[in-house]
């Protein structure tokens, strides 16, 4: 997701500056995204600029705060309106990975299985020891953002168990000779003498 | 600190010869007091196996199980089968409540076998079924509650009493998914409470509420995830 829409969706509760939009971003993630400052203010730049928020006068603590325009409430409003397309997701780097363990020669493939399955279970350990720990009511939008976790790191064990037994079946195909195509050139001189 | 629970290089095997079984070959597990340890594996590593001889259902062919200091495999099987009753609690896919009897007649049962008296037991059954939230059912037949109210019975049925270890296979069964929640809620609760608990699943989810998770494979412990710490680096880090 973007910081842009996260930025948007907290100014449309009322104007902030800087440090109240980092905190207050922290706070409705869980922590679980932290943001610096200068991502803020960067980011707070280019929505002016596209004309997303305006700037206000600084107070008197040399503080400036930020508002929403109308035409940064439509973009907002726009992307809680848009699913996320799987493709706008960063590459998974680990199903890359497993498939290139399968196809280079001298890994261990069960045990890249067993390794991030033991990383992934423990980050899930930790995501459900954090819900656990936070019951109260006004808790509910980290238990949720706890809960995403806890479903993908889910997902992420239940597909390299899928490896795991694929793997189990798995019978590599007689590899094959690698053909040049020189070697080819001189086969057929051959057959032509 | 001793483990409630110790299985020392412990072997199960069905049959001989060439049509010889090894469903456990050489697991060493220790669980603590206050531990809830998760045993995942696929279909036929031997998570049942396990269970069943941590429980004293089963007898292992080679090793050694421990159970509070007392090796199973000394026991009489009059002893064995007190020892189960009094200190083992067991939470089961299939609930076995006993549609004849109420929860809490359900609950006060293994109390009456092990020789307490009609109101001690009733007592205690009560007592535990409110520690699970439904003392208001006591009086109910199984036929008349939820399955997750029943799940929520049988955990009190498992838990009455002094024991000190519980072993849950499988134990939110076909309940939905928040009921399926609330029973590893209980059960984490009992642990924290002092109790040393397995539980044998192959959803990573449910997994996820335990201390620490091992790894069966054809028999064999293949690894485990480190003892938890604390989670502050999990809100410093900047994830995968």
């Amino acid at each position: 997701m973007s910081i842009r829409h996260g930025l948007l969706a907290l100014l449309e509760r009322g104007q902030m500056y800087g440090y109240q939009l980092r905190s207050a971003f922290e706070e409705s993630t869980g922590s679980t995204w932290p943001l610096n400052i200068g991502q803020v203010y960067t980011t707070l730049a280019r929505l002016e600029r596209d004309g997303l928020v305006r700037s206000l006068p600084e107070s008197e603590g040399g503080q400036r705060p930020y508002e929403i325009t109308d035409a940064g409430r439509a973009d907002l409003a726009l992307w809680f309106a848009t699913p996320i397309s799987r493709a706008d997701r960063p590459r998974d780097e680990l199903s890359i990975k497993l498939a290139l363990a399968l196809t280079t020669p001298g890994v261990d493939v069960r045990s890249v299985v067993q390794t991030q399955r033991s990383a992934t279970m423990r980050a899930l350990q930790e995501f459900t020891r954090l819900k656990y720990a936070s019951d109260k009511p006004e808790d509910l939008p980290w238990r949720l953002v706890l809960d995403a976790m806890i479903f993908q790191a889910e997902a992420e064990v239940r597909w390299l168990d899928h490896c795991e037994t694929s793997l189990v079946r798995h019978r590599p195909a007689p590899s094959r000779p690698v053909t040049h195509p020189e070697a080819v050139d001189r086969a057929d001189e051959e057959a032509r003498r | 600190m001793g483990g409630v629970l110790e299985l020392r290089a412990a072997h199960r095997t069905h049959g001989a010869g060439e049509a010889a079984v090894h469903a456990l070959r050489g697991v060493s597990l220790t669980v603590s007091a206050g531990e809830l340890v998760a045993v995942m594996g696929p279909s036929g590593s031997g998570k049942s196996t396990l269970l069943a001889l941590a429980g004293g259902l089963d007898r292992p062919t080679g090793g050694e199980v421990v159970v509070e200091g007392e090796s199973l495999g000394g026991l009489s099987a009059r002893d064995l089968a007190r020892l189960r009753r009094r200190r083992i609690g067991y939470v089961f896919q299939d609930l076995n409540l006993l549609g004849s009897l109420t929860a809490v007649e359900n609950v006060a049962l293994p109390l009456e076998l092990d020789g307490a008296g009609v109101r001690a037991a009733r007592r205690s059954a009560l007592a535990a079924l409110a520690e699970v939230d439904v003392a208001g059912l006591a009086d109910r037949f199984p036929d008349q509650m939820s399955g997750g109210q029943q799940q929520r019975v049988a955990i009190a049925r498992a838990l009455v009493g002094e024991r000190r270890l519980v072993l849950a296979d499988e134990p939110t069964g076909a309940l939905d998914s928040q009921a399926g929640e609330a029973v590893l809620h209980l059960l984490r609760r009992r642990v924290d409470a002092g109790a040393a608990g397995v539980l044998v699943t192959h959803e990573a989810r449910h997994a996820g509420w335990a201390d620490r998770v091992v790894f069966l494979r054809d028999g064999v412990l293949v690894d485990s995830t480190a003892p938890l710490v604390g989670v502050e680096h999990l809100l410093s880090g900047s994830g995968r």
